[in-house]
C-alpha cells in the first residue's frame, strides 16, 4: 500500500493468515510485515483481531490458512516455544511470568546455564543481572519476582524476551498498567531494542504512545486488514476513523440525540454521597455525588482506580474510611447483596470474569440478580419470568432472541445487554457501569449508550466508566477525573468542554 | 424417582434417535442396562422378584437396599460439586454417625426402646450436621479449597469415631434401631423408602425453588454469582452441612443393617464410590450445571456393578478394577478432548448457528 | 523506580527475624517462601523437646535412627507426592500402587522368579501406573483427582487379582537385601531401605533445583498458562510427574516389603491420606508453586515422632494418630490461607 521502499527484506511476513473460531471468522486474510530495527504498531478496536494476529505469530493459536515467514523461511508453529526458538519472543498485557520464582529464574528458564549437567545458578543470576543492566533495571536478581511493581515484571518479561536474541519482539498492550514515567522508561527500553536491530510489533489503546514510539503500522477492523500505513504519513483522525471505519455516523447520530441539557443535579438531594470514602490499596478518599437523572463519567487511565471506585460504592469491595450516604441516609454496604437491597446496579468491567454465567441460559442470566434478590425460596413465577425476559430482550434488542440459548454462545456485545437486562431486571436507581461497551461491535455500543441516554433521562443515576474519554464526554453531565487510584478533579460537562479538557486534568494530576 | 430433576439439555433436534442419544443421560442408562442385561444372562432368574413374608425379595431389590447409603451420600456429594466443590469427609461422617449411634444404645439403660433408638439418630444426625458446617465453615468463610479443608476431617474423623467407640466394634440389639437397615415397610425395604424419599425431596426442592439455578450460578462463576447478589456463601455453606447431614443418615442405614459400629471399615471408600456416582451421572466435577437423576442412574450402576461381580463368581474383592474401567471409560467419554471430537463431527454435518453480532 | 524496592503489600507479608537473604543486605527477614518449612521445623522441634522432657530414652540415638527406618516408605512417597502437589495437581493412587508394587514383588518371588528381575519390574509397575494417570489427565484433560482415583482402583482391583491373601517373602537375595544394615558413628542403623529413601531424597532435590525439569515443575505450579506462554514443554513435565510419584510409590511398595517381609492387598489403604499430610504439613502449598522437598521429609518425620510419642506415651490409643495429624493438617492449612490472604 504505502512505502514498500523500506529498509530491505521483511523479518516477519505474514500473508493471508485467516482464522476461525467455532461460528466467528476471527481473521480473515490478514497481511502483517515486520522490518528490523522498526517499531510496527497493530491497532484496532477491541474485537479487531489484534490478539489473534498476535497469537498466529506467537505460535498460540494454529492458523487455518495463510503463510509465516520468518527470515524469508517458511514456519508453523504448533507452540510457543517454537515461536520462541525461531526468534519471536512475547511479553504480554498480564505479565505472564511466574511471580512464585525469583527474577533470575524468570529471565534465564529454560535457557539456564549448566555446568555438569546441572543448572549453573551462580551464572544464572550473574547473566540475569546483565540482561537486567542492558534494561537499565538495578534489581537484586534472587529476589522474587511478585515482590515487584507490575512496571518491572514488564521490564523483568522483556529481559527474557532478549535471552534468546529474539529477532521480533511482540508488546501486548505493555503500558496498560503503568504510569507516565514507567512507559517513558520503557520506551527508552524499546528504543534501545530498535536501534539494535530488533523488529518490534506494539500493541496498544493509547493513540498517542503509538505515535510516540512507532514508525509504522498496520489497521485491523473486524479481522480484516484495513492498510499499512507509516506513522508519520497518517493523522490520528484518519487512524480513527479507520479503526473504526464507515460506523462513525451512527455515533455522530448518538452525539446529536444527547445534548448535554441542564444538569440535573439542581436542588435535589443526591441519590448517592461519598466523603472521604476509600480502601487502602484500592483507591485514596474521595468524595462524590451522583443525584437522580444524572450521568457521570469517570474518566482516568486504566489502573487509575476507576474500577475500585465503583466497586466501593457497588459493595463489592468494603471501604475502610470515610462514609456513605444514600438518598440523604448514612448506609454501609458490606457486600454486593447490601447493595442491591439499596437498589444500586454494578455491572464490573469483566464481563466474562465477573458477569456472564456462561453456563445458564439467557433467561436465568436475566433473571439471576432479581431471584438473588428475592432468595432461594420465593423463586419467580414462570410466567412472570418470561414477561420480564421478553420484555429486556426485546428492549435491549438482545440476539439471538432465544431465552433458551446458553449465555456463552452469545457474542460479547449480546451478552453485555443480557447483563444490562439483569441489572435493570433489579429496577435499579443507581447504575453503575464500568466498561460497559468495551470490546463489542460499534452497533451494539451506540444501542449502550443510547439506553443509558434513556434510562438517565428516566431519572436514574448512572455512573458511567469508560476508558474512551470521548464516550464519557458524550454521556455524562459532569466527569470525575482520576489518576493513580485517586480522583483528581471533576468537570461540569458542556458544549465547549472537550476531550483535551479532560486529558489535561489527568495529566495536570488535579494540580496537587 | 420421577420427581428427579427435569433433564437440563436442550438437544438440537435432528430425529428421535439423535435426540435420544444426545440426551445427557443416554450413556449412563445404557450402561444400567447393559450391566442388568450381562445378569440376565448369567443368571436369568436375575430380574425374578418374589414375594417372601409380604416383603418383596430378589436381587433389583437388593439393588435397592445396598445402594441406600450410597444414594444418600452421593445426593450431598452432587450439590456440593455443583458448587465447585468436593467433600472427601463423607466416609468418615459415616463412620462417626454410626460409632454415635450405636454407643449411645449402648451405653442406654434401655437399648430395645423406641425412644433410645430415635434420640440416638437424633444425636447422630445433629452431629453429622454439626460436621457437614464445619466443613462448610472452612470452605466458605475461611476460603480453604474444598478438597484440602475436607481432607482434612477425611484423616482425622476415623479417629474421632475410633475415640468414640474406644476402638471396639460395637454392636448392639435394638429392633426399633435395626428398622431403618433391615426392616421392610409396604414390602420395600425401608433403607431404599429413607433414601429415596429424601432423594425425591431434594430433587423437588432444588427444581421447585431457585436453589437448584443459584447453586448452578455458584458453581459456574462464583464472583459473576457475588456480584449479582447471590449469596454465594451461604449456599456453599449449606451444601456442605447438607452433605454431612446426608452422610450421618447413611452412616446410621449401614450401622443399623449389620447394627454394629466399625470405625475402620463403615463407609471406607464411600466418598470415591459417590463422587464416581456424580460423575457417571454427568455432573462435571468443574461445577456448575448438576444432574440428581444422572446421579441416581450413577449410584444404581455402582450397586449393580458389586452385585454383578458377585454374581459372575468373582471375588468381591477385585470390584475396584471394573470400578476402575467404568471411571476411565466415563471419564474418558465426557473428557473435552473427547467432546471436541464429537462436536466437531457435529459441526460438519451442520454447523453451528454463527455467532451473531449486531 | 531504579532502586525497586518491594511493593508496601510484600514488604508487610514477611515477618521480622530469620535469617538474611542472599545478595545485598535488606534487612532481617526470612524470605517467606521458606516460611511454611520453618514452621515444621519448629514443629519437629517441639515434638523432640515435649517428648524428651516427658519420656525417658525418646532422644535417644536408636529412637531416631528407628525414625527413618519406619518411615522410608513415607518419604518415598512423599517425595514423589512432592513433585505433583507443587505443579497443583494431587495423587490418590500412590497407596494402592504401594501395594500392588509390594503384593507383586511377593508374588513374583514366591513363583520363583530372581530378586534381580523383580526389583526393577515392581518399580517400574509404578512408573508404568503413572505414565497411564498422566496421560489420562494430560491427553484426555481428565482432572488429576479422577484421573488418580482411576488408577487407585485400578492398583487396588488388580491386587487383590494376584493376591487376595498375604504372601510372606523368602527369597534369600531379598531377605538379605532387606536385611542389610550398617551403623553410621557406631550407634545410628542405617538398613537398606534408609539408604534408599535417602538416595531418592538427594534425587528429587537434584531434579527440583537443578534441572530446567524441575523449575518448570514449579512454573508450572506458579501459573500454568504463564509457563506455556514462556515456552516451557509443560505437557511433558505435567505427565512426568505423575510418572515419578507412581515410581516412587513403587518404590515405596518395594520398601515396604523389605520393611515386612511379605506382601498384601490390603497394606496401603488410606497412606495417600498420610503421604499429601506429610507434604502439606512439610510446608508445600496446595495449590502449588512453592514448596520443598526437603520439608516434605521433614513432613514424614512428624508423622513418625507423632506416632513414636503415642506409642511412647502407652495409654494413648492409637487413634489419637490420626485425630492429631488431623489436627495438624489444619493447622498448617489455615496458616497457609493466612499467609495467601496477606499477600494479596
Amino acid at each position: 500500500m504505502t512505502s514498500s521502499d523500506a529498509a530491505g527484506r521483511p523479518v516477519v511476513e505474514m500473508t493471508g493468515i485467516s482464522i476461525e473460531f467455532p461460528g466467528v471468522k476471527a481473521l480473515d486474510q490478514v497481511d502483517l510485515r515486520l522490518f528490523a530495527g522498526e517499531v510496527h504498531a497493530l491497532m484496532g478496536e477491541n474485537g479487531a483481531g489484534k490478539s489473534t494476529l498476535i497469537k498466529a505469530l506467537t505460535g498460540v493459536y494454529g492458523i487455518d490458512s495463510g503463510e509465516i515467514l520468518v527470515d524469508g523461511a517458511p514456519q508453523r508453529f504448533s507452540g510457543p516455544g517454537e515461536a520462541q526458538a525461531a526468534g519471536v519472543a512475547t511479553v504480554y498485557q498480564e505479565v505472564n511470568l511466574c511471580e512464585n520464582l525469583t527474577v533470575a529464574e524468570n529471565i534465564m528458564l529454560g535457557n539456564e546455564p549448566r555446568r555438569f549437567g546441572a543448572i549453573d545458578w551462580r551464572a544464572t543470576r550473574r547473566r540475569a543481572a546483565e540482561h537486567l543492566a542492558t534494561m537499565g533495571l538495578d534489581i537484586d536478581p534472587s529476589s522474587s519476582l511478585g515482590s515487584h511493581s507490575i512496571a518491572v515484571q514488564q521490564l523483568v518479561a522483556i529481559s527474557r524476551a532478549m535471552v534468546v536474541d529474539a529477532k521480533v519482539l511482540v508488546l501486548d498492550e505493555p503500558t496498560s498498567s503503568l504510569d507516565a514515567d514507567e512507559v517513558a522508561r520503557l520506551f527508552t527500553v524499546v528504543r534501545g531494542l530498535r536501534d539494535r536491530g530488533v523488529a518490534i510489533l506494539f500493541v496498544s489503546h493509547f493513540i498517542e504512545q503509538v505515535y510516540e514510539i512507532s514508525d509504522r503500522m498496520t489497521v485491523l477492523r473486524n479481522g480484516a486488514r484495513v492498510g499499512e500505513f507509516p506513522t508519520a504519513e497518517i493523522t490520528r483522525a484518519e487512524l480513527v476513523s479507520r479503526m473504526i471505519g464507515r460506523t462513525m455516523e451512527v455515533l455522530d447520530d448518538l452525539q446529536v440525540r444527547t445534548e448535554h441539557t441542564v444538569d440535573p443535579a439542581q436542588g435535589s438531594t443526591p441519590f448517592v454521597r461519598a466523603v472521604g470514602l476509600g480502601r487502602r490499596g484500592g483507591v485514596r478518599p474521595f468524595d462524590l455525588e451522583v443525584y437522580p437523572g444524572q450521568v457521570v463519567g469517570l474518566a482516568g487511565l486504566l489502573g487509575s482506580g476507576r474500577t475500585e471506585l465503583a466497586r466501593l460504592l457497588a459493595g463489592a469491595d468494603r471501604a475502610d474510611s470515610g462514609s456513605l450516604e444514600l438518598q440523604g441516609r448514612p448506609a454501609r454496604l458490606r457486600n454486593p447483596r447490601a447493595a442491591i437491597g439499596h437498589r444500586i446496579a454494578f455491572s464490573s468491567e469483566d464481563r466474562k470474569g465477573e458477569g456472564v454465567v456462561g453456563d445458564l441460559t439467557v433467561r436465568e442470566n436475566i433473571v439471576l440478580g432479581l431471584q438473588a434478590d428475592r432468595g432461594w425460596l420465593r423463586r419467580l413465577p414462570g410466567k412472570q419470568v418470561d414477561e420480564i425476559v421478553d420484555r429486556y430482550v426485546r428492549a435491549l434488542n438482545i440476539r439471538p432472541a432465544d431465552p433458551d440459548a446458553l449465555l456463552r454462545n452469545l457474542s460479547g456485545g449480546n451478552q453485555q445487554k443480557v447483563l444490562l437486562a439483569r441489572w435493570l431486571a433489579t429496577a435499579p436507581e443507581l447504575l453503575l457501569l464500568d466498561e460497559p461497551t468495551r470490546g463489542i461491535d460499534v452497533g451494539a455500543k451506540a444501542e449502550i449508550q443510547r439506553l443509558v441516554a434513556d434510562l438517565a433521562a428516566r431519572g436514574m443515576a448512572v455512573l458511567f466508566i469508560s476508558a474512551e474519554l470521548e464516550e464519557v464526554l458524550r454521556l455524562s453531565h459532569r466527569v470525575a477525573v482520576m489518576r493513580d487510584r485517586e480522583k483528581v478533579g471533576e468537570l461540569t460537562n458542556g458544549p465547549d468542554v472537550g476531550v483535551d479538557d479532560v486529558v489535561e486534568l489527568i495529566a495536570s494530576g488535579g494540580d496537587h | 424417582m420421577s420427581a428427579t430433576s427435569p433433564a437440563p439439555s436442550r438437544a438440537p433436534s435432528s430425529g428421535r434417535l439423535g435426540t435420544v442419544v444426545r440426551h445427557h443421560l443416554f450413556w449412563p442408562v445404557a450402561a444400567l442396562v447393559l450391566l442388568l442385561a450381562v445378569n440376565t444372562v448369567f443368571r436369568p432368574s436375575f430380574l425374578r422378584v418374589s414375594i417372601l413374608d409380604g416383603h418383596l425379595f430378589g436381587s433389583p431389590i437388593d439393588i435397592l437396599r445396598n445402594c441406600a447409603p450410597l444414594m444418600l451420600v452421593a445426593l450431598g456429594m452432587t450439590l456440593v460439586i455443583a458448587t465447585r466443590g468436593i467433600d472427601l469427609s463423607v466416609g468418615a461422617v459415616v463412620a462417626i454417625a454410626g460409632a454415635v449411634a450405636l454407643t449411645y444404645i449402648a451405653r442406654s439403660p434401655d437399648p430395645g426402646s423406641a425412644g433410645t433408638a430415635l434420640t440416638a439418630m437424633g444425636i447422630a444426625l445433629v452431629l453429622a450436621l454439626a460436621l457437614g458446617t464445619w466443613n462448610g465453615f472452612l470452605v466458605s468463610v475461611v476460603g480453604i479449597q474444598p478438597i484440602i479443608a475436607t481432607l482434612i476431617l477425611m484423616t482425622a474423623g476415623r479417629g474421632i469415631a475410633m475415640l468414640i467407640t474406644q476402638g471396639q466394634i460395637t454392636t448392639v440389639t435394638s429392633a426399633p434401631f435395626k428398622t431403618l437397615g433391615a426392616g421392610f415397610w409396604l414390602g420395600l425395604p425401608v433403607a431404599t423408602l429413607v433414601a429415596f424419599g429424601v432423594f425425591a425431596l431434594v430433587a423437588v426442592l432444588t427444581r421447585r425453588t431457585a436453589l437448584g439455578m443459584l447453586v448452578e450460578a455458584v458453581g459456574i462463576n462464583p464472583s459473576a454469582s457475588r456480584l449479582a447478589g447471590v449469596q454465594a456463601r451461604t449456599i456453599v455453606w449449606t451444601v456442605f452441612a447438607l452433605s454431612g447431614l446426608f452422610s450421618g443418615l447413611a452412616g446410621l442405614v449401614l450401622a443399623s443393617n449389620v447394627m454394629a459400629a466399625d470405625a475402620n471399615n463403615a463407609g471406607l471408600f464411600i466418598e470415591l464410590d459417590a463422587i464416581l456416582a456424580v460423575v457417571i451421572g454427568g455432573t462435571s466435577l468443574a461445577g456448575g450445571k448438576f444432574s440428581l437423576s444422572g446421579t441416581f442412574v450413577g449410584v444404581l450402576i455402582i450397586a449393580t456393578l458389586s452385585l454383578t461381580v458377585t454374581n459372575l463368581g468373582i471375588s468381591p474383592l477385585v470390584t475396584p478394577l471394573f470400578k476402575a474401567l467404568v471411571v476411565a471409560a466415563v471419564t474418558l467419554l465426557q473428557s473435552p478432548v473427547m467432546r471436541r471430537k464429537l462436536a466437531e463431527r457435529t459441526r460438519r454435518v451442520a454447523p453451528e448457528p454463527k455467532v451473531v453480532a449486531r | 523506580m531504579t532502586t525497586v524496592a518491594p511493593r508496601g503489600r510484600a514488604a508487610r507479608a514477611q515477618g521480622p527475624g530469620g535469617a538474611p537473604t542472599r545478595g545485598r543486605a535488606r534487612g532481617w527477614r526470612i524470605d517467606r517462601r521458606y516460611l511454611p518449612v520453618v514452621g515444621t521445623l519448629v514443629v519437629l522441634a517441639l515434638i523432640l523437646v515435649v517428648g524428651g522432657a516427658r519420656y525417658d530414652n525418646f532422644l535417644s540415638v536408636g529412637v531416631l535412627a528407628n525414625l527413618f527406618i519406619n518411615n522410608s516408605f513415607l518419604i518415598v512417597l512423599a517425595v514423589g507426592m512432592t513433585f505433583v502437589i507443587l505443579t497443583g495437581g494431587i495423587d490418590l493412587s500412590v497407596g494402592a500402587v504401594l501395594a500392588l508394587s509390594s503384593v507383586t514383588a511377593a508374588y513374583l518371588l514366591n513363583a520363583g522368579l530372581p530378586a534381580g528381575v523383580v526389583v526393577p519390574l515392581v518399580v517400574l509397575i509404578g512408573s508404568v501406573i503413572g505414565l497411564l494417570i498422566g496421560a489420562m489427565v494430560h491427553v484426555f484433560e481428565v482432572q488429576p483427582f479422577i484421573a488418580t482415583l482411576a488408577g487407585m482402583f485400578f492398583a487396588r482391583g488388580l491386587c487383590f487379582l494376584i493376591a487376595p491373601e498375604s504372601i510372606p517373602i523368602t527369597d534369600e537375595t531379598f531377605v538379605a537385601l532387606a536385611g542389610w544394615d550398617t551403623w553410621v558413628a557406631g550407634q545410628w542403623r542405617v538398613t537398606s531401605s534408609v539408604v534408599i529413601a535417602l538416595v531418592v531424597v538427594a534425587v528429587a532435590f537434584y531434579l527440583l533445583h537443578y534441572t530446567q525439569f524441575g523449575r518448570t515443575v514449579y512454573a508450572i505450579g506458579g501459573g500454568e498458562a504463564s509457563a506455556r506462554l514462556m515456552g516451557l514443554p509443560v505437557t511433558r513435565t505435567k505427565v512426568l510427574v505423575y510418572v515419578i510419584s507412581g515410581t516412587c510409590a513403587g518404590l515405596g511398595g518395594l520398601l515396604f516389603a523389605m520393611f515386612s517381609r511379605s506382601g498384601y492387598s490390603l497394606t496401603g489403604v488410606a497412606m495417600e491420606l498420610d503421604a499429601i499430610a506429610a507434604v502439606v504439613i512439610g510446608g508445600t502449598i496446595l495449590t502449588g508453586g512453592t514448596g520443598f522437598v526437603l520439608g516434605s521429609v521433614l513432613g514424614a518425620l512428624v508423622l513418625g515422632l507423632i506416632q513414636t510419642i503415642i506409642t511412647f506415651e502407652g495409654t494413648l490409643s492409637s487413634w489419637w494418630t490420626k485425630i492429631v495429624i488431623g489436627g495438624l493438617l489444619l493447622v498448617f492449612v489455615v496458616l497457609q490461607r493466612l499467609l495467601a490472604v496477606r499477600r494479596t
